[in-house]
């Protein structure tokens, strides 16, 4: 089957991982992930406010997901929707379970991320951008959180839908996982599968899910240990 | 902080024995959170690591560090996370009735209570401000540290000053123990071959007196440590480097802090 810009139907998109973008942040990432462009930038552990957010036993993770205006073709209208309360809400679920946020008690750890340019998979790029920032601030982590999505295109499961391809597919299904843990810790699904199908369309998102960890260690190691530092 | 160096410094010769088996990583190497270092129970998880089934993993990104059957990983970014009997530079930031807040730019303030400082100060007559004052730089020693993180500094030691004049430089505090060396031999090198007088503080502030020329030179040679803080040799070459570079260093002769300035709060340098 032909796909509009001519990738194989397991391939993604070229993904570009860049580490320590931005200066001021304890932690930050750059994810390109074909035009989609999202940057992320982690401060923290630091003390919570507004205080009544503490929580006594473990560190507090607040995420915040926002697009640029400039990020699509119609203007995107600044400030917080419906739509970006809940996607900072899932990247949230889909972090926590990645990192020891019992070592900070009643502090707080902030990741923000920016999309800059939006063509399908923002929530996927950011999570993935938010991970490498997350493991660049220092913070204790598990494991990495790898996120991408996949769809179903005349019965045969399509990665990392793009462009048009996602008015044509069954379903749009974005997923984090964690590729040591071998854990899923988001699943969204828009559209209709049929559960025979689902698993199919699952695995063919984890497959690739160990091709951008790997993209993410080397971000990590060309930041840190790299030639040109 | 010389522990950590230590463990930093030795020799791969030492995991030749057979008890390196299961190990997955060399000494040295570098890791991400969730890389696999050993695949036996012989090894024991220390900084930085956590055992997950029969296999210890990094926590953070980091340089493997094997030290007999601990392995651990050298940090390369934190924020400062205290320790007891740390010696910290911090900024009061507020005085209240039981002792001054100061800021030790950890995820938790800490307290420097009335009690640690000394001499008596009755807060009722409002002399606390007289003693230290909103803005004033410290270096303290953490006294104590709970569960629940309420921490507490002390003025109660020799070491411990307010600083007059100078200059805070604020560093990774990962990289402390690299800037101050072993046996503190990276800063006094500093101090000796800049003439600069330098107090870093475990969390990351760093004071420096002396004169601007001078100053710079030490900064600089700081800054280099914390970029090349994974790489060999590093005592060397900043010692070659600030011989070269030898014109402004002059001989520590300027020690007299509190006269060549008045008494004011350092400058702050900005995070680079």
């Amino acid at each position: 089957m032909k796909r509009e810009d001519g990738r194989k139907p397991d391939e993604m998109r070229p993904l570009v991982i860049k580490a320590g973008v931005l200066k001021e942040a304890n932690g930050s990432a750059l994810v390109k992930l074909g035009k989609t462009t999202a940057i992320a930038a982690v401060y923290g552990p630091r003390e919570t406010h507004p205080r009544h957010l503490t929580r006594p036993d473990k560190a507090l993770l607040r995420c915040y997901y926002n697009m640029a205006p400039f990020s699509t073709n119609d203007r995107v209208r600044p400030g917080r929707s419906r739509r970006s309360t809940e996607i900072a809400k899932v990247t949230r679920e889909a972090l926590e379970p990645a990192l020891f946020l019992e070592e900070f008690p009643k502090a707080s750890i902030e990741v923000f991320i920016e999309i800059l340019q939006a063509d399908a998979g923002t929530r996927t790029a950011g999570i993935n951008a938010a991970s490498v920032a997350l493991a660049d601030a220092g913070i204790p982590m598990r494991d990495l959180v790898t996120s991408i999505a996949a769809g179903r295109i005349d019965k045969t499961p399509i990665l990392d839908l793009a462009g048009k391809e996602e008015e044509e597919t069954e379903c749009d299904l974005p997923i984090a996982y964690m590729p040591r843990e071998k854990k899923i810790t988001l699943m969204q699904m828009d559209g209709d599968i049929a559960q025979k199908n689902l698993r199919e369309v699952i695995d063919t998102a984890i497959k690739v899910c160990e091709q951008i960890y790997e993209k993410q260690k080397e971000a990590l190691k060309e930041r840190w240990v790299g030639e040109g530092k | 902080m010389e522990e950590k160096d230590a463990g930093e410094k030795k020799a791969p010769a030492k995991e030749e024995k057979p008890q390196a088996k299961g190990l997955l990583k060399k000494e040295r190497e570098f890791v991400v959170p969730g890389d696999k270092i050993v695949d036996s129970m012989e090894f024991l998880p220390g900084k930085n690591c956590f055992r997950d089934g029969n296999s210890i993993y990094a926590k953070k990104i980091g340089i493997v560090s094997v030290n007999g059957r601990v392995v651990s990983a050298i940090a390369l970014n934190s924020v400062y996370d205290p320790k007891t009997d740390d010696m910290v530079i911090g900024e009061v930031t507020e005085i209240r009735d039981n002792g001054w807040v100061v800021d030790i730019k950890s995820p938790y303030h800490a307290l420097l209570p009335l009690s640690q400082v000394g001499e008596y100060v009755d807060p009722a007559r409002g002399d606390m401000a007289r003693i230290y004052n909103i803005g004033d730089m410290l270096y303290c020693r953490v006294s104590q540290v709970t569960t629940a993180k309420r921490i507490d500094v002390s003025m109660l030691d020799r070491r411990t000053r307010k600083f007059h004049g100078g200059r805070i430089l604020e560093v990774n505090p990962a990289k402390v123990p690299r800037i101050i060396g072993k046996l503190g031999s990276m800063i006094n090198m500093i101090k000796d071959k800049t003439g600069c007088i330098t107090i870093a503080g475990q969390n990351g502030l760093i004071w420096l007196m002396g004169e601007k020329p001078v100053q710079d030179l030490a900064i600089k040679a700081i800054r280099t440590i914390e970029k090349e803080s994974h790489k060999d040799g590093l005592t060397n070459r900043i010692g070659e480097m600030l011989d070269k570079a030898g014109g402004a260093g002059k001989p520590a002769a300027k020690a007299e802090p509190a006269k060549t300035e008045p008494a004011k709060a350092p400058e702050k340098e900005e995070k680079k």
